[in-house]
Formats: structure tokens, C-alpha cells, sequence
């Protein structure tokens, strides 16, 4: 029963860098993934430049909420009000106070990593639905402030700011959906880069005992309520420049109905579709929010249906999908892929090494 | 005061549907360690299917057991076409299967019945009892309400507490396979507790219908509502389920009666926080070893 009840998900881990290394082979992903985008960006049309930007905030968000609930072993429905709580700091520093959007991102970071404190610490006493029921209630709660002070927060309507303008140095023409897109993924390369480096250092691997035995780790010398404390604030920052991203960069618009329960319940079913625990699964998550309801309502749309059916299609596509996959693929699709690889390469022969952690064994078996 | 007492009947009767979403979600749990995401769709579902019937019959009475009927017959299927295939795998995924579940029957709904609200009759007359010169704003479908919801507990109670069957969902929910090995039929119990859940979400989705209305949205907040009064009370626990729901009920009438309803949700959070920091398992956990 208690392994049931755990919320410890059986995962393949990567087996911890050894020596100095993680530093610059992060490096070399970031970049790597910088060049990739930046001609990604270069190649496609406004519409798909739009749709990297929300990919990019998505990312910062489930890669943040996947370390915690796959690493730390905690899961989070509040994640979609931190998310509002940097949408709104940011935007409200950069209208009332004329802030620079650099210093208001960070800015919107660093408040959704404070409102994280109290609650990673709460998280820490909670156990799985216990945490879940006090996450859901914040998620539920913290909207009704923007309403009870509209003055402030812009009630019902929200906050709007002006879109971000490109520099000119890099032309005239240049597209505002490319400067925001190349905006929104500089910061998911700064979260890959922090929680990359995070996974593969003594704390992240701290995280990791804390949620696989706590009474262990506690013997061992971890304060296991600091490292979980930690994960959460980590968690919490991240989500909180996703949500600054959102609302200042890509949609320049905040409302209190854009952060509601259903964001953070996606939010969860993205990280857990993707792969729990890994941050290429925030990347196949984050796709895969960004890409799905355009889709499903794509494949509404190319049907002559009543009013009624093609509204609510791509509703329904949607909650198939999700249902679709956990039955198909329970450890997600970068399982999924994983899977794949691993047999590809038994089939071709090739030897598991170092370079070819993700078919690694579990050393846990 | 007359204000003091509406508020506090009023609560009473909305945290009687409070607790009987929650019972439903901790049947769930303690049969299958699932919070059931989908509970509010389902019973919004019965809902309609209740609907249904009391039109063309014009019997109150027949469509009441029909959602009932419905309710046990869905949690059972869900059970066994949805959650028993992701059982062994990580406890997340059956709650992602749970999502995508309220997400689609949501969907469906609005493709049969449109997503614009509509009436549901009450059982018995909304008008509050006249005491003295005011009326009260506590009638006879409220009595209806609180009756139904705490004679359904008591039979849960029974069930559980006095019979053969009670005892082996209980083996079954606390230790599978030593249960397995005893001779219960562990996959019908977990089957039979997730169907008892059903019934009982649609039990409180008649209830409440005549006042939020009847849409594929309209329940939502009750479900939220009566999530937070299951883990107020202790998910493991039946008449922790109820008495969360009644505490909800009355905290939630007070603040939105005295302070405005904008700030209940809120209300709720901070209730549910101070709760959980003084007793992380809920207000009716059983003693358990001290966990880091």
C-alpha cells in the first residue's frame, strides 16, 4: 500500500555527472539549443514564431514543475498562480512603474519565488493529495484577488501592456513575432541552463534521495525539508518567469480567467504526458500544449458539423488524448522514446555507453 | 441575528452537498489511492441524465433513482475500462486519466445539451420556512437535502462498519495483496467502491442542481469544494468527509454573507492551510508514524 501511496514515480534516471563537467556540457546544450532556435526563428512564419514564444514560456513552467514532481517527488496544482504571480508583477512594474522588461521579468521571477517559500514550506508537512487539495485551493484562491482589488490587478479585464520593441539594430522590418519569440526563449535557456545544472549537482541528487526515502536521507546528514523547501522555490521561480513571459512578452495581456484551476491541471498533465522527471519530457509536454487544441480545432473545423459538436470537438480530442496516452505510454512519450532507442540500439548492437545515458539501466534493479 | 442564523442554515444545507461530493472522492481514495478529477463531470453528466428522465416522465421521484442507478453503473465502468489498465503504473497517471476524463465528458456534454445552463426542479419547495414575522433562508428542499446526505452517510457507516461486504472493501483498500490471499475479490471491491463514489456524486449532483443550475460548467465549483472538504476532513475518512462538508459549508456562508462571496475562495485556502499545518493528515487522520 505504501508504494501506492507514494508519490515517488519510478523513473530512469541519468546516473549524476562525475567531476566538473556539468557545467560545460550544459553549456553546450544551451547553445546548441540557442543556434537550433535561432535558425528555427529565422525559417518559419510569424504564426509559428508565435507559437515557439508559447512553447518557450511553457517550457520554463513544466521543466520547473517537472523537477519538482519528478525529482522532488511533489506535485504542485498551483502552478498555474505562480504563473500569474510573475504575469502580474512584471506587467504592473512595467505600466505603473515604467520598469525596463529585462529587470521586470526577473522582477516577476523573484516574486513567484517568494509566494514559493511559505508554500514549499507547507508542501514539506504535506503528503500527495494532501499537498494537491492545499495547491488546488491556492490555485483557486489567488485569482479571486485580482478580482477583490480590480483597482489594482484590473478586476475582470486584467492588465495589458505594449508589445516589446525590437532594437534597431536589427532592421526595421524584423518581425515583433520573432524579437518576442527570441524573447520567450532566452528565458526557457536560462531555466534549462539553472535546472539542468541543478539535476546534476549534489542538491539535485539530494532532491532525489529526499523523495525516494526522507527517513534515509535524514540519516544520512540531508535536511530534507531545506532540500524540498529549495526544489519548490526553484519550481515556483521558473513557473514564475513562464507566467512573466506569457503575459508581458508574447500575449501582453494578463486577465484573472487566463490563470484559472484548468491552466495548472494542464500544466501537470503536460509534465506527467511528457515524461515526469525529464526535462527533454517538458519539451514534448510544452509541444504539445502549444500544438494540440490548434489541431484538434484545425480537425474540427475541416468537418461540416452542427454548432454545437465542432465547439466542444476539440474539448473532447483533447481529454482523449490525454486518456490516450497514459494507457498507451505510462511512463510518457520521452519513455516512449526512450523505449524506442533502447531497442533500436540492442537491435543495431551498439554498446550503452557513457554519451548514451538516456537507454542507461536503472541502477535501482 | 435572524442574518446569523440564515448564514448558518444556509451553510448546513451547501455543506451537505459539500459532503457528499467529498464522500464520493473518498470512496475513491480509499479504494483505489485515486483523487477522482472527473467526479464533478460525472455527476454533471447523471445530471442531465436525471434531467432527462424527469421530463418525459414527470416524476421527480423516477428520475432522482435513475441518476442514482446511473451513478453506480458509470463508477464502475470508469473503473474498469479507465483506471484499471494505469493501476500499476505511477500513482499520477491515473489522475492525468482522470483529467482527460472531465475534459471529455465535459465535451460531450456541451455537444448533447449545449452549454447553456438550464433549471432543475427541486424536490420539495425552495420558499424558506416563515418563523415569527421573516422568512428563513432554510426551507423544505434544504431538510430534503441535509436528510438524504446524512442518511446516506449512515449507511455508508453500516455498510462498512456492520456488514461482511463493508469489511472486505475495507481489506481491500488497506492491504490488496494479503486481502487477494484471504479470498476477497480485490478488483470487484475496488470496482464496487469506485460505483458506491459515483452514486453518492450523483446523489449530490440532484441536490444542488436546482441552485446552481444544470451546464457542463456549473458543478465545477462544487467539486473544488468538495475536494478541499475531503482533505479537510482526512481522505481516509467517511465521517471526515461529512463533517469537513458542514465546516466548509458554514465558513464559506459566513465569509461570503458578512465579507462578500469574492472572497470564499480565499477563505477556503486559508482554512484548509491552517488546518493541514496543524494536522497534515486532515481533521480525522488516524495516528500514523512521524514521517521527515
Amino acid at each position: 500500500m505504501s508504494s501506492r501511496a507514494a508519490h515517488a514515480p519510478r523513473l530512469r534516471l541519468r546516473p549524476p555527472a562525475v567531476g566538473g563537467h556539468t557545467l560545460l556540457r550544459s553549456l553546450a546544450v544551451v547553445v546548441l539549443a540557442a543556434v537550433i532556435l535561432l535558425a528555427l526563428t529565422e525559417a518559419v512564419s510569424d504564426y509559428r514564431n508565435s507559437q515557439i514564444a508559447a512553447g518557450a514560456y511553457y517550457f520554463a513552467v513544466l521543466a520547473g514543475l517537472t523537477v519538482l514532481a519528478g525529482h522532488g517527488g511533489r506535485i504542485s496544482l498551483g502552478h498555474g498562480a505562480l504563473m500569474a504571480v510573475g504575469a502580474y508583477t512584471a506587467m504592473l512594474l512595467i505600466e505603473r512603474e515604467g520598469w525596463a522588461l529585462a529587470p521586470a521579468l526577473a522582477a516577476g521571477t523573484a516574486a513567484a519565488a517568494v509566494v514559493g517559500i511559505p508554500l514549499g514550506i507547507a508542501a514539506t508537512r504535506l503528503q500527495g493529495p494532501y499537498l494537491a487539495g492545499a495547491t488546488l485551493a491556492f490555485a483557486v484562491g489567488l485569482p479571486a484577488l485580482g478580482d477583490r482589488f480590480p483597482s489594482l490587478f484590473g478586476g475582470e479585464n486584467g492588465l495589458s501592456v505594449n508589445p516589446p520593441t525590437a532594437p534597431s539594430w536589427l532592421g526595421a522590418n524584423f518581425s515583433l513575432f520573432r524579437w518576442e519569440a527570441w524573447i520567450a526563449c532566452l528565458g526557457a535557456l536560462i531555466v534549462l541552463f539553472v535546472l539542468y545544472n541543478f539535476l546534476h549537482s549534489g542538491a539535485g541528487r539530494s532532491l532525489r534521495a529526499t523523495r525516494d526515502d526522507p527517513i534515509a536521507a535524514a540519516l544520512c546528514g540531508l535536511r530534507v525539508r531545506r532540500v524540498q523547501t529549495v526544489a519548490f522555490v526553484l519550481s515556483a521561480a521558473s513557473a514564475g518567469l513562464g507566467g512573466a513571459l506569457l503575459g508581458a512578452v508574447v500575449q501582453q495581456l494578463a486577465t484573472p480567467s487566463a490563470f484559472e484551476l484548468t491552466l495548472s491541471l494542464y500544466l501537470l498533465a503536460g509534465v506527467v504526458i511528457g515524461g515526469l522527471g525529464s526535462l527533454w519530457g517538458a519539451i514534448w509536454g510544452a509541444a504539445l500544449l502549444v500544438l494540440l487544441p490548434n489541431w484538434s480545432n484545425d480537425l474540427a473545423n475541416s468537418f461540416s458539423l452542427s454548432t454545437n459538436v465542432k465547439n466542444n470537438l476539440p474539448l473532447a480530442i483533447y481529454g482523449a488524448v490525454l486518456i490516450a496516452i497514459m494507457l498507451v505510454w505510462p511512463s510518457g512519450i520521452q519513455g516512449a522514446i526512450r523505449t524506442l532507442l533502447g531497442g533500436l540500439r540492442r537491435r543495431l548492437g551498439w554498446r550503452a555507453g557513457p554519451a548514451a545515458a538516456p537507454a542507461s539501466p536503472d541502477p535501482r534493479r | 441575528m435572524t442574518k446569523f442564523l440564515d448564514f448558518t442554515l444556509n451553510g448546513i444545507s451547501t455543506g451537505a452537498v459539500y459532503a457528499a461530493v467529498a464522500l464520493a472522492l473518498v470512496l475513491i481514495w480509499r479504494a483505489t489511492r485515486v483523487v477522482n478529477f472527473a467526479q464533478g463531470a460525472m455527476l454533471m453528466i447523471t445530471t442531465f441524465i436525471a434531467s432527462a428522465v424527469i421530463t418525459k416522465t414527470g416524476s421527480y421521484a423516477v428520475g432522482f433513482v435513475v441518476a442514482l442507478l446511473a451513478g453506480l453503473l458509470f463508477g464502475a465502468v470508469v473503473e474498469r475500462v479507465l483506471i484499471r489498465p494505469v493501476e500499476g503504473a505511477p500513482p499520477l497517471n491515473a489522475v492525468i486519466v482522470t483529467l482527460g476524463l472531465y475534459t471529455l465528458l465535459l465535451a460531450v456534454a456541451g455537444m448533447i445539451w449545449g452549454t447553456t445552463p438550464r433549471a432543475f426542479p427541486a424536490a420539495f419547495s425552495l420558499r424558506g420556512y416563515r418563523v415569527g414575522g421573516t422568512t428563513l433562508l432554510f426551507g423544505p428542499n434544504d431538510t430534503f437535502i441535509v436528510a438524504v446526505v446524512v442518511g446516506v452517510a449512515i449507511l455508508l457507516a453500516l455498510l462498512f462498519r456492520g456488514t461482511a461486504l463493508g469489511l472486505q472493501m475495507r481489506a481491500a483498500a488497506f492491504n490488496p495483496e494479503v486481502a487477494r490471499l484471504l479470498g476477497t475479490r480485490v478488483g470487484r471491491m475496488f470496482t464496487l467502491g469506485w460505483a458506491l463514489a459515483a452514486a453518492a456524486g450523483s446523489l449530490a449532483g440532484v441536490l444542488v442542481a436546482p441552485s446552481v443550475f444544470l451546464g457542463p460548467n456549473n458543478f465545477d465549483p462544487i467539486l473544488i469544494s468538495g475536494f478541499v472538504a475531503a482533505v479537510l476532513g482526512g481522505l481516509d475518512s467517511p465521517p471526515g468527509a461529512v463533517v469537513g462538508g458542514i465546516v466548509l459549508g458554514l465558513a464559506l456562508s459566513y465569509v461570503s454573507g458578512y465579507e462578500g462571496s469574492a472572497l470564499a475562495p480565499l477563505a477556503a485556502l486559508v482554512i484548509l492551510l491552517l488546518v493541514l499545518m496543524v494536522r497534515p493528515g486532515g481533521l480525522f487522520s488516524a495516528a500514523k508514524g512521524r514521517e521527515v
